[in-house]
């Protein structure tokens, strides 16, 4: 799991939607396992590179016609386990999904990236406008996913969300990438903006 | 035949003077408006009066009808653009959806000889074309261009699913084609019920057969709904065509406030 991190209007966002080509780079180039995205089929990223928005995005229909929008061969016993995998019980299938509390909406909209069998999801601070519970039942279900080999690129502007879920953190800072490292030893060898940011003493 | 002549024009004024006498009566101050507007309304029907007399002069060719029927395409067009301005190109789309159109709609009407081609039935028929499709045309590119500017976040999400462009605009599109076509079919339900429309009404002032005038105005009805479908579909399409880029990506819209 790489966490994004970074003041208000520093890229973060800009940053991930590179990554599935909704934008495209004015200079430099993306790459997934070593092609760059420019030359790849968009649509054949997006199927392994996917994303949940800051908002949560339900489309009008059930949960159920969710998924399939995702996958539209998904045999049913699948979509029971997607809603399942982000903890939601098989009831929700029929529910209408623009309907849902925030936060079960972003567990839908988690669930229906994930039947598109993605490698890397982006997460664009998924959890900025559920409650805490549900933001911490996010938090808990990404960590799952690490576990389970999906790779994580999450945007927050939380330190304390940050320490809580990362493995490795990036910090963005001014359209530029500041600092990289391991969430352990973060703040070693930082640079003075960077442990401004993260509020520790430049000592 | 009813011939009014300049006579009975000049006493159908005593209708606008009616109006005019209301609105100083009830000093709404629009007499000047009023006389202006009959006046221009006159002006500009003579005027076109008097092309459609050369137009349909006998030994007149054909070819200057089509360019008739051609200046009524860009004119709409460009009325179109103006009603709509916050859509970009929308003046080639409409262009071209009138141009569609009008193969279409015309293709039908001449080419199965449902109407003889020659001057008198090709201007006033592409004229119903044109001038019944332009609100619906103008309501449909907005409808589009709003709907995918305000369903960002759901249209990007589509995307970001692997859906192409034309998969994730699908649902409004079709959205907005509805909206634009149901006031036509809802006229079409009501006609006769509810009122006379225009053709029918001349027809019959004109001294034709009611049931031969309603024949007429059925398939007048028809030209409309035909053409107000392909205009509709022609600047719907293209206009999220507009909006996407050929990697599946949805461009920046920007917040213009309708002119």
């Amino acid at each position: 799991m790489v966490v994004l991190v970074g003041p208000s209007g520093a890229g973060k966002s800009t940053l991930l939607r590179l990554c599935n080509r909704l934008d495209v780079p004015s200079s430099g180039c993306v790459r997934y396992r070593g092609d760059d995205i420019a030359t790849l089929d968009p649509l054949f990223l997006r199927r392994r590179v996917g994303m949940v928005f800051q908002r949560p995005t339900p489309f009008p229909g059930t949960v159920d016609e969710n998924l399939r929008i995702a996958e539209p061969t998904l045999p049913a016993d699948e979509a029971v386990a997607a809603l399942e995998r982000v903890g939601l019980d098989d009831g929700f299938l029929d529910r209408p999904a623009t309907e849902l509390s925030g936060g079960e909406a972003q567990r839908v909209c988690l669930a229906r990236t994930l039947v598109t069998r993605p490698e890397v999801v982006l997460m664009d601070e998924p959890t900025s406008s559920v409650d805490r519970a549900a933001r911490l039942a996010l938090e808990s279900l990404a960590r799952d996913l690490v576990r389970e080999g999906v790779s994580i690129l999450w945007v927050t502007h939380d330190l304390d969300q940050m320490r809580r879920i990362a493995d490795h953190v990036v910090v963005v800072i001014g359209g530029r990438i500041a600092h990289t490292a391991d969430v352990a030893e973060l703040s070693e060898h930082a640079p003075d903006d960077v442990r401004d940011f993260l509020g520790e003493d430049a000592a | 035949m009813t011939d009014i002549g300049w006579s009975g024009l000049a006493l159908s004024l005593l209708l606008v003077a009616v109006a005019v006498v209301l609105s100083v009566w009830r000093r709404l101050g629009l007499e000047t408006t009023i006389a202006w507007s009959a006046l221009r309304a006159m002006v500009q029907l003579l005027a076109v009066g008097g092309a459609l007399e050369l137009l349909l002069r006998n030994g007149t060719s054909i070819a200057w009808s089509f360019l008739w029927v051609a200046a009524m395409i860009l004119f709409a067009a460009a009325t179109v653009q103006r009603r709509a301005r916050e859509v970009p190109h929308l003046f080639q789309l409409a262009l071209a959806a009138f141009g569609a159109a009008a193969v279409v709609v015309l293709g039908v009407l001449f080419g199965l000889g449902i109407f003889s081609l020659d001057a008198r039935t090709l201007i006033p028929l592409a004229g119903l074309m044109v001038g019944n499709s332009m609100t619906a045309t103008v309501l449909v590119a907005r409808r589009v261009y709003e709907e995918l500017r305000d369903k960002r976040d759901e249209v990007e999400a589509r995307l970001a699913l692997g859906q192409t462009s034309w998969d994730a605009a699908a649902p409004y599109v079709r959205h907005s084609l509805r909206t634009a076509l149901i006031p036509q079919i809802e006229t079409t339900k009501a006609v006769g019920l509810v009122f006379l429309p225009g053709a029918m009404t001349g027809l019959i002032l004109a001294g034709v057969d009611p049931v031969d005038a309603v024949l007429v105005q059925a398939a007048v009805m028809y030209v409309v709904l035909g053409s107000v479908a392909t205009t509709t579909a022609v600047v719907a399409l293209g206009v999220r065509r507009r909006l996407f880029t050929r990697d599946h990506r949805l461009v920046r819209i920007a917040r213009v406030e309708a002119a």
